[in-house]
């Protein structure tokens, strides 16, 4: 639960010292007075979210390992099976392939299941459940069969937790048509992309991530809204500049904006920081433009380079106007093209840090003119 | 379970009908495939009407079926018409998926089928999804999953099986056992070859699947089980196929053709109501045939019709990818879809 009575009277108390904000928005103020602002963890976000839509339409509920007496294998779902009961909340066998398809077919009746994979490596025993029962159907159909499913669960690196249980699926995903691949970063994000991807009559693959899943942050209050959605084709600019563009999504986001401000303190480097929030359908649109604004750009993000986001973004940048405003290639920066390692002295080689995003930066930069 | 079923005239001309529509559509369509109208794959199910026709003859349009990809005569007695369904394999935007899917993806939601799935087992939890609905909304039907003595080896079978047996749900598992997987006897794949007992501690009987009469009955005592909320069943039903598994298989290099006019001469599933009708006087060998002549004259001035029906537009390509606007990407860029991103 948010703690937002408490939270909101020493906010404005600390109206004036330098607080590291992680969310941007601020409302057009005709007073100087701070934005009302909601703290909460990650967890809750998720939690608050499906709370809410579960209250809100009979059809939605929420099915996998764990979610219900256990109260979630991260205590994402706490709480939920005693508020609202075995008819919505269902623990699952060991089953991924059996209740991915008990899922779509729940779907295709006129359900809204929220599928949880306690880990998206575990969507490789269902993935042809998600991609041909499901993603494919409404094409195949001529429009008759609809899915209005989410899959959701944690994505990427986690800490220590070794090769099978580290993959980002991002790009896997991405590139099928008929999905929607939704990658949150804050509890902005997890809130309204959520809510909007259960509230959506596509498929949607909405990937979280397990470190990002502790960590309290703030928001505009209005993220509380019971109707609080986001578009889901639209990336956000969380930091503005003017010499670079990098573009990440989830918790590259964050190791992205702390580059900025290094970037800024230390080399004079302003760099414009875009949230893709959905990988599928990309905001091409908003890179573009960002890009014919700073001419140069730098792609984040956590999995293996190959077949990437980043290769994606490469393309966008050769197929668009944006290629006639670059003033260098793209740098792309990803997780190391390896299984990943179990010991930290490696794994933190093998996954992108802030260090590795700012040396990304500068190599984009190189030969900039400073002001 | 049942021991005997009344019928009457107008039930088995009923059957005798629809079932000769189906077995029709199926000849027509091995000669469209032969003369290369037909593409792809294209799965025959003549021999096995009686499994599609005695189902339907248990169920309503508000109990669901799903099954795998020999689907033309499920799609026939879910309510498609033979014209819809052979314009759909003969690649025309008239067919049933307007050319978009093919002989292995038929639909109707509106009448509760749900395909028409091209990979082999994915119907059975998809199928028991089906079943958790109708529980979840609290209706009084089943879900029909459909799968063959192949599919049976299937995994996600056991999987599905195991949760709709927790769970109770309403989900009939029926296995049209025709006796080979592809080219693979059931000896050949199966440890366990009696497919009614494969759901462990889940119930099950094997019955005959040539006799529409024998099916329905099977059916309506399995529906009652259902709706009485005592969970899944397996239903084992003998049959047979007289094609080969798909227009690229002959059929008769795993299998002896005495086999094959065995079953013709002693089980054909529309012989079996023919017999029916004539013992009781209730149509005259003249009358049928009549019907057949007039089955036969009708499809073959719809494929006629259909060689005229146009073929999907170029901007089809692009249609019912997703629910709303979104850019997709043609081959080249820009390309014909270009919508603006």
């Amino acid at each position: 639960m948010h703690k937002k009575q408490q939270v909101l009277s020493s906010l404005l108390q600390r109206a004036a010292t330098t607080q590291r904000t992680l969310v941007a928005t601020q409302r057009a103020a005709f007073h100087a007075s701070q934005t009302a602002n909601v703290e909460m963890t990650c967890r809750d976000a998720i939690n608050t979210a499906m709370c809410e839509e579960i209250e809100r339409d009979p059809n939605v509920f929420l099915m996998g390992e764990e979610v219900g007496q256990y109260n979630g294998a991260y205590k994402v779902s706490k709480g939920m099976y005693d508020k609202y009961g075995p008819s919505r909340i269902w623990d699952t066998p060991i089953s991924e392939t059996g209740f991915t398809g008990i899922g779509v077919g729940a779907g295709f009746m006129g359900l809204r299941p929220i599928i949880e994979f306690m880990t998206w490596n575990f969507s490789l025993q269902a993935i042809d459940h998600i991609i041909n029962s499901c993603a494919k159907g409404h094409y195949m159909s001529a429009g008759d069969l609809k899915c209005p499913i989410v899959f959701r669960g944690i994505n990427g690196v986690s800490a220590g937790v070794a090769a099978q249980h580290s993959q980002c699926f991002a790009s896997w995903y991405a590139s099928v048509p008929g999905l929607k691949v939704v990658t949150p970063w804050n509890i902005e994000d997890l809130r309204g992309l959520l809510k909007a991807s259960i509230r959506d009559e596509d498929p949607v693959v909405f990937l979280e991530n397990e470190m990002m899943y502790g960590v309290t942050m703030s928001a505009p209050d209005h993220i509380m809204d019971k109707d609080f959605v986001l578009p889901l084709n639209k990336a956000k600019i969380e930091r503005e500049g003017t010499d670079v563009t990098i573009t990440a999504f989830s918790k590259m986001v964050g190791f992205s904006l702390e580059a900025a401000e290094i970037l800024k303190r230390d080399f004079d480097i302003s760099a414009e920081v875009i949230n893709l929030r959905v990988i599928r359908p990309l905001d091409r649109n908003t890179i573009v433009q960002s890009v014919k604004k700073t001419n140069r750009i730098v792609s984040v993000e956590e999995g293996w380079p190959q077949s990437g986001v980043g290769s994606e973004i490469a393309a966008l940048m050769m197929e668009s106007e944006a290629f006639d405003y670059l003033d260098a290639p793209l740098e792309r920066i990803a997780g190391a093209d390896v299984p990943m390692p179990y010991s930290v002295s490696i794994e933190r080689l093998a996954v992108p840090q802030v260090d590795n995003i700012i040396k990304g930066v500068l190599k984009a930069c190189h030969g900039k003119k400073q002001r | 379970m049942p021991k005997a079923a009344v019928t009457n005239k107008q039930e088995l001309m009923a059957y005798f009908t629809r079932m000769t529509l189906c077995r029709r559509t199926e000849i027509v369509a091995d000669n469209l495939y032969k003369a290369k109208l037909i593409r792809g794959f294209c799965h025959l199910y003549d021999g096995q009407e009686a499994i599609a026709e005695g189902m339907e003859a248990a169920l309503t349009y508000e109990d669901a079926i799903i099954t795998a990809y020999r689907d033309h005569c499920q799609a026939i007695c879910r309510g498609d018409t033979p014209y819809r369904v052979l314009a759909e394999m003969m690649q025309k935007r008239t067919g049933s998926t307007a050319g978009k899917g093919g002989s292995m993806h038929y639909y109707n939601s509106k009448n509760n089928f749900y395909g028409g799935n091209g990979i082999v087992g994915a119907q059975l939890p998809v199928g028991t999804g089906l079943a958790f609905a109708l529980k979840y909304q609290k209706k009084p039907n089943c879900a029909v999953a459909m799968y063959g003595d192949g599919a049976a080896n299937q995994g996600q079978l056991y999987e599905a099986a195991n949760m709709a047996a927790l769970w109770k749900l309403p989900i009939l598992y029926v296995c049209e056992n025709n006796l080979y997987g592809m080219g693979t006897s059931n000896e050949r794949a199966s440890a366990n070859t009696k497919f009614y007992t494969r759901g462990d501690g889940i119930p099950g009987f094997k019955i005959d699947g040539q006799n529409v009469l024998v099916v329905r009955e099977a059916m309506k005592f399995a529906k009652n089980w259902c709706v009485a909320g005592k969970g899944p069943l397996f239903i084992e039903f003998s049959t047979y196929r007289y094609h080969g598994h798909s227009m690229s298989d002959p059929g008769v290099t795993y299998r002896t053709r005495e086999e094959i006019n065995e079953v013709r001469a002693n089980r054909d599933p529309i012989e079996i109501v023919r017999k029916l009708l004539l013992e009781n006087s209730w149509a005259s060998e003249g009358e049928l045939k009549d019907i057949e002549k007039k089955i036969r004259a009708e499809i073959d001035a719809d494929v006629e019709k259909i060689k005229n029906d146009p073929e999907p537009y170029p901007e089809d390509l692009y249609t019912n990818v997703g629910i709303g606007k979104h850019y997709i990407r043609g081959i080249n860029h820009p390309d014909l879809s270009q919508l603006e991103y």
